[in-house]
């Protein structure tokens, strides 16, 4: 295979990693708008889980295609194992490593997010929080695996991704603490009067030997 | 600021009632009883009660026979509930269940106190009648009767020294919660969640502790079985009413702030159980999911669903109380429907909305003031809540409600013209302290 | 696990209590059938079957839920049988307690 091809193949890898983290940062950001109950301005309330939905396809796609050129390209030996299994790749092993988890954690994603109705809301719920993990191990593999990411406007880009995920990040936990907060202060509103006597109050349970 | 001191009371059999006490001591018995030894020894209980005759399929024949209905509120037909779960192969669970939760209610607690060998040869018989190898006993630990799960635990021992038993017995201590008696909530619990409820999609029989078929039966239910697997459906029906035979034991609360356990048959006149004299205003049947009567139709009723039912009450778990005329029942009522709403499990959206708010406005039609406003907004809330929980717990604090709504009209009166009539403030219908943590629902 | 209904049968939508969260997005894609009350949890219009006409967007209202709390049950008959009155869908109202 020619120079050229190879480095059709490399840029394109790069491309679509860029892309692909783009995409992966609206997901996140959908999908916290999704917990958070907001509507897009405009939309309909079904527009935000809707393109949640098509866009986290959308972002598998590019990976995708991200992960095939980079193993197509003769230059760099990267197998077709190594970008599932992490931390086996011959070329910077570390780097591609974490791209390998980022992408398990994806397929497992998508996967689940598909046999969700069979899956029950338990099971699919324990995998999804995954995602909070995925997207800082993407961003870190793209960091690292080569110098893209470090200079000129694709630095921009990055900061504006990590910006914007952390802004999302802080207003999900806001929302879970405002609910926390919330139901403490009904709670303290409803014990607010002067309780009953009974003839014996419940009583917390012993923790003694044998008691669950 | 929550007050607990502690009320004495005495288990109290009714005069002169044929065949009775079956579960709980006759009164000459009760000093002796109240000696902890006593409850607990295996020999002795079998002295006393003398050996099963009826076991296994022949069980469920005089179960079906006798009409017994569960005793835990819901009086459902208890010959059904085994076979439905004795249809489903040998790898069945049996679980005991002896959380009342409601403040208001003690019998679970005196059963086993006073008679804890009924409870676990009902274990023992039903564990048998549906193939199970494991049975749970789930119970509160209860002021009134210091460590009873202890108590219960000595019982197991005496047992166990006797070899009898072919089901291995596990206690599971219930958090002090009103919804932790309910049945997909104590599921939860033996299998090391929250005792909360749970969908019911999957019905327990189907599906439920540790994701077997589960038979779960009240602690008195289980001890009737256990004298019908003894004495046979036609001793069973001996007492009681044809339609709702049998004993039922109800913990009833007297105007004067007095509490005793009782046995007696259904289809009793309410007036024979609670002094309904003058300084009594209103009754309370069925505890804090039960209904509100006036004292007038209360004394023409007897114990016994399809006569509390139609006037919107029921026996439920047998919590009768005699309300004082000296009392404010409004202001009573919004205590209870604050307890209730402190106790949601806040799991559904129209519970975890509805009964703050419901409770919230009660607390102003509480108050000698008018409250129009407030009554209307509870009224939307109640229609807005019913039916829209995974459990009962909207609908049961709804007809606690609207039934007291009902019976303290002539309070409402009084109330929107800045008057209360009440002239006792101290606190009668209990509550208990509310739950601070996620661990308090464990 | 909701089972597929018998082929002929209808189908009723169910919300699962404890796993809606008040999203509603079932209210957007099925005013018909299901309305918010005042704290944004869905209130479903109860009678009989869903009309044949609503079956499909009522199956995309089961799959768009975010918190997987709907589902479709067979449908229990109508306690009002086969009136005309049955064949069309019961508005979502709130019931009014009467006292």
């Amino acid at each position: 295979m020619g120079t050229s091809t190879s480095t059709a193949l490399w840029y394109a890898s790069r491309a679509t990693g860029v892309v692909a983290l783009v995409l992966l940062t609206v997901v996140v950001l959908l999908g916290i708008g999704v917990n958070r109950q907001r509507r897009l301005p405009g939309l309909p309330r079904l527009a935000t889980t809707s393109l949640h939905r098509s866009m986290s396809l959308l972002a598998v796609a590019f990976v995708a295609i991200h992960v095939i050129t980079a193993i197509a390209d003769p230059y760099v030996t990267i197998g077709i194992a190594a970008s599932v299994i992490p931390f086996t790749s011959p070329y910077r092993p570390l780097w591609l490593g974490l791209g390998a988890i980022s992408l398990d954690v994806m397929i497992a994603l998508i996967l689940t997010s598909l046999a969700r109705a069979r899956l029950g809301r338990r099971a699919w719920r324990a995998v999804h929080w995954l995602a909070y993990a995925c997207w800082p191990v993407a961003l870190a593999h793209g960091i690292g695996s080569s110098d893209d990411l470090r200079s000129g406007w694709l630095l921009g880009l990055t900061v504006a991704c990590t910006a914007a995920v952390a802004v999302a990040a802080s207003w999900r936990v806001a929302g879970a603490l405002t609910t926390r907060r919330r139901a403490g202060q009904v709670a303290r509103a409803l014990a607010g009067t002067a309780a009953g006597t009974g003839p014996d109050d419940c009583v917390r349970p012993l923790t003694g030997a044998g008691a669950r | 600021m929550s007050v607990t001191a502690p009320v004495r009371y005495r288990h109290q059999p009714p005069p002169g009632e044929p065949g009775l006490p079956r579960l709980l001591p006759a009164a000459a018995q009760l000093a002796l009883a109240d000696d902890q030894a006593t409850g607990v020894d295996f020999a002795a209980h079998l002295r006393r009660h003398g050996l099963l005759r009826f076991r296994g399929p022949a069980l469920i024949e005089q179960l079906a026979a006798a009409g017994l209905t569960g005793r835990g509120g819901a009086a459902f037909p208890v010959a059904r509930k085994i076979a439905a779960v004795a249809s489903r192969g040998t790898k069945t669970v049996l679980a005991g269940n002896g959380a009342e939760g409601e403040p208001g209610s003690t019998k679970d607690a005196a059963l086993l106190w006073y008679a804890p060998h009924l409870v676990l040869d009902g274990l023992q018989a039903a564990a048998e009648a549906i193939d199970a190898s494991t049975a749970y006993l789930y119970l509160h630990e209860r002021r009134g009767y210091p460590a009873l799960v202890d108590h219960v635990r000595a019982a197991l021992a005496s047992r166990h020294a006797a070899g009898t038993d072919r089901a291995t017995v596990e206690l599971v201590v219930a958090p002090p919660r009103f919804l932790a008696g309910e049945e997909t909530a104590l599921v939860a619990r033996v299998n090391g969640r929250a005792a909360r409820p749970a969908d019911k999609t999957r019905p327990v029989f189907e599906r439920g502790i540790s994701g077997r078929p589960t038979l779960v039966h009240n602690v008195e239910t289980l001890a009737h079985l256990a004298l019908i697997a003894r004495h046979g459906a036609d001793w069973f029906r001996s007492v009681g009413t044809a339609g709702e035979p049998g004993s039922t034991l109800c913990t009833v609360h007297g105007p004067d702030r007095r509490v005793h356990v009782t046995e007696t048959a259904l289809g009793t006149p309410l007036d024979r159980l609670l002094t309904l004299g003058d300084g009594v205003q209103a009754v309370l049947a069925g505890g804090y999911h039960g209904g509100w009567l006036s004292v007038a139709r209360a004394r023409q009723l007897t114990l016994s669903n399809a006569e509390l039912r139609p006037a919107g009450a029921m026996v439920g778990a047998g919590v009768l109380v005699a309300f004082p005329a000296a009392c404010c029942g409004l202001a009573e009522m919004a205590n209870v429907a604050r307890f209730l709403a402190r106790e949601s499990a806040g799991q559904c959206g129209p519970c975890r909305n509805g009964l703050p708010a419901i409770a919230g406005a009660l607390s102003v039609v509480a108050q000698p003031r008018p409250a129009e406003q407030e009554l209307v907004s509870v009224r939307r809330w109640a229609g807005l809540v019913t039916g829209r929980g995974a459990c009962h717990h909207p609908d049961g604090t709804v007809r606690f409600v609207a039934s007291a709504l009902s019976v303290f009209a002539g309070e409402i009166a009084e109330h929107a013209a800045g008057r209360c009539t009440a002239t006792d403030r101290a606190p009668f219908l209990p509550v208990s302290t509310p739950p601070q943590a996620e661990s308090d629902w464990r | 696990m909701p089972e597929k209904p018998a082929h002929g049968r209808g189908v009723q939508l169910h919300v699962s209590p404890i796993a809606c969260s008040g999203h509603g997005v079932c209210s957007e894609l099925l005013p018909e059938l299901v309305t918010l009350d005042e704290w944004g949890y869905p209130l479903i219009a109860a009678h009989g079957a869903i009309p044949a006409s609503l079956a499909r967007t009522a199956r995309r209202a089961v799959t768009n839920c975010p918190a997987l709390a709907l589902s479709l049950r067979p449908a229990r008959p109508d306690p009002r049988g086969n009136s005309e009155e049955a064949q069309r869908p019961a508005p979502a109202r709130p019931g009014i307690l009467r006292t």
